[in-house]
């Protein structure tokens, strides 16, 4: 095979990503690294490199639509990125201490749990009660257009959220990836969001978390120029794609996309940590 | 109250646009950069053969920014598609130094100071992580 048809072949899977990637809520760049380790061989610390690259395109993509169509909810967002950059500090720092392959079969046990429960519930039904004080203080309420009109909702169980977003920030510091499902499980099922504005405000997250660490990788020599070129590209085609479809879409649909999507991911991470590739 | 509300209304939806704005103008850029970067790198090696089966880490010049800068001088594709990622990896974080102005802009103290606070663990991680090297 020669670098042209690597990158062609690439550039189709990195396009698929994007899309799965910005309709979801997660990076993107998690379906990167089996891509690239199953499908072509390629170096664990390389994948991962071009993944953190790929979750800061997706996120940072994606996210300039959603901004602009008023869906995120930027001051949550903002809120809650403390919980998340602090939190990558401290899973960085404890990564010495810890295996990570350990930490990969209990990250897939949680997500595999996640799935189930995010089957299960049914959130749509968000609650109008303006039951949370702290939600009010830090004015995390919000509207988002669907339908032609402002839906207005309100946010609950604050400091559960921003618990739950603290430890998806030391997944990401300890796993070198965004944590989009975990940061959407938190906004969706504790904090009863509804679920456009939690997948849309977990993609504008991503980037903060994932720039942090991606500075570490890029001196370590993790980000290779080669990989990143197609997987950027297409992922950025398919997460532009995917932005234009989450309007239109059935959440429905998304839910199970979603559930589909992280066993998938979940089963990932336990055979890799079983193995030790992680 | 009622003009209050559509005021503060209207400023939220400024500080919006401008930073979704900042993300679409970095992202569009950085790709641009990676894409020619892309092309002169495809053209010069692109009848050869991947290997990226061993870690071997990215050549030398490609891991910093003087190196990378020096690289594109001499015409090499692949140190352009690293400033291309270089600002990709940038453009989230001067989200965050904007979105200071923006909540500043918008009188609202509460979410400047929240704001700095991501920042100062941003700075605080990136400095911790190049010092841990």
């Amino acid at each position: 095979m020669t670098i042209l048809l690597f990158t062609l072949i690439l550039l189709a899977g990195a396009f698929l990503a994007g899309l799965l990637g910005s309709l979801t809520g997660l990076g993107g760049g998690v379906v990167i690294i089996p891509l690239l380790t199953l499908g072509f061989h390629v170096d664990i610390r390389y994948a991962i490199g071009t993944a953190l690259i790929a979750s800061i395109a997706t996120s940072s993509g994606s996210a300039s639509a959603y901004v602009k169509e008023g869906i995120t909810n930027i001051r949550l967002g903002m809120f809650l990125e403390i919980a998340t950059t602090t939190g990558a500090v401290v899973g960085a720092l404890i990564a010495v201490f810890i295996p990570t392959n350990v930490v990969a079969v209990i990250f897939g046990c949680v997500l595999i749990f996640s799935a189930l429960m995010s089957f299960r519930k049914k959130p749509e039904a968000v609650s109008d009660e303006d039951v949370s004080k702290l939600a009010r203080d830090l004015k995390l309420n919000g509207t988002y257009p669907s339908g032609g009109e402002m839906v207005s909702y309100k946010v609950r169980h604050v400091p559960g959220g921003y618990f739950m977003m603290t430890f998806a920030g030391v997944m990401s510091g300890l796993l070198g990836i965004g944590s989009g499902a975990l940061k959407v499980l938190a906004m969706d099922n504790i904090m009863r969001i509804p679920f456009k504005v939690s997948t849309t405000t977990s993609n504008f997250m991503i980037g903060v978390t994932a720039a942090a660490s991606a500075v570490v990788y890029l001196q370590r020599g993790y980000v290779s120029p080669g990989l990143c070129m197609p997987v950027v590209l297409g992922v950025l085609l398919g997460a532009f794609g995917g932005s234009r479809l989450l309007v239109k879409v059935n959440t429905k649909w998304l839910r199970i996309v979603f559930g589909v999507v992280i066993t998938f991911l979940a089963l990932q991470m336990i055979y890799n940590g079983i193995n030790g590739k992680l | 109250m009622k003009r209050l509300f559509s005021k503060h209304f209207w400023a939220d939806k400024d500080v919006q646009q401008l930073i979704g704005k900042q993300l679409r103008v970095g992202v569009i850029t950085s790709s641009i950069i990676v894409f020619l970067g892309g092309m002169v790198y495809l053209y010069r090696h692109g009848h050869e053969a991947p290997d990226y089966g061993t870690f071997a880490g990215v050549r030398q010049g490609l891991d910093n920014l003087p190196g990378i800068l020096q690289g594109i001088m001499q015409g090499k594709g692949m140190n352009v598609i690293q400033l291309g990622i270089v600002l990709l990896i940038a453009t989230p974080i001067v989200r965050i130094a904007l979105s200071v102005f923006a909540f500043l802009l918008e009188k609202d103290y509460l979410y400047v100071v929240i704001t700095l606070i991501v920042l100062g663990v941003i700075t605080f991680s990136m400095v911790g992580g190049l010092e841990r090297l």
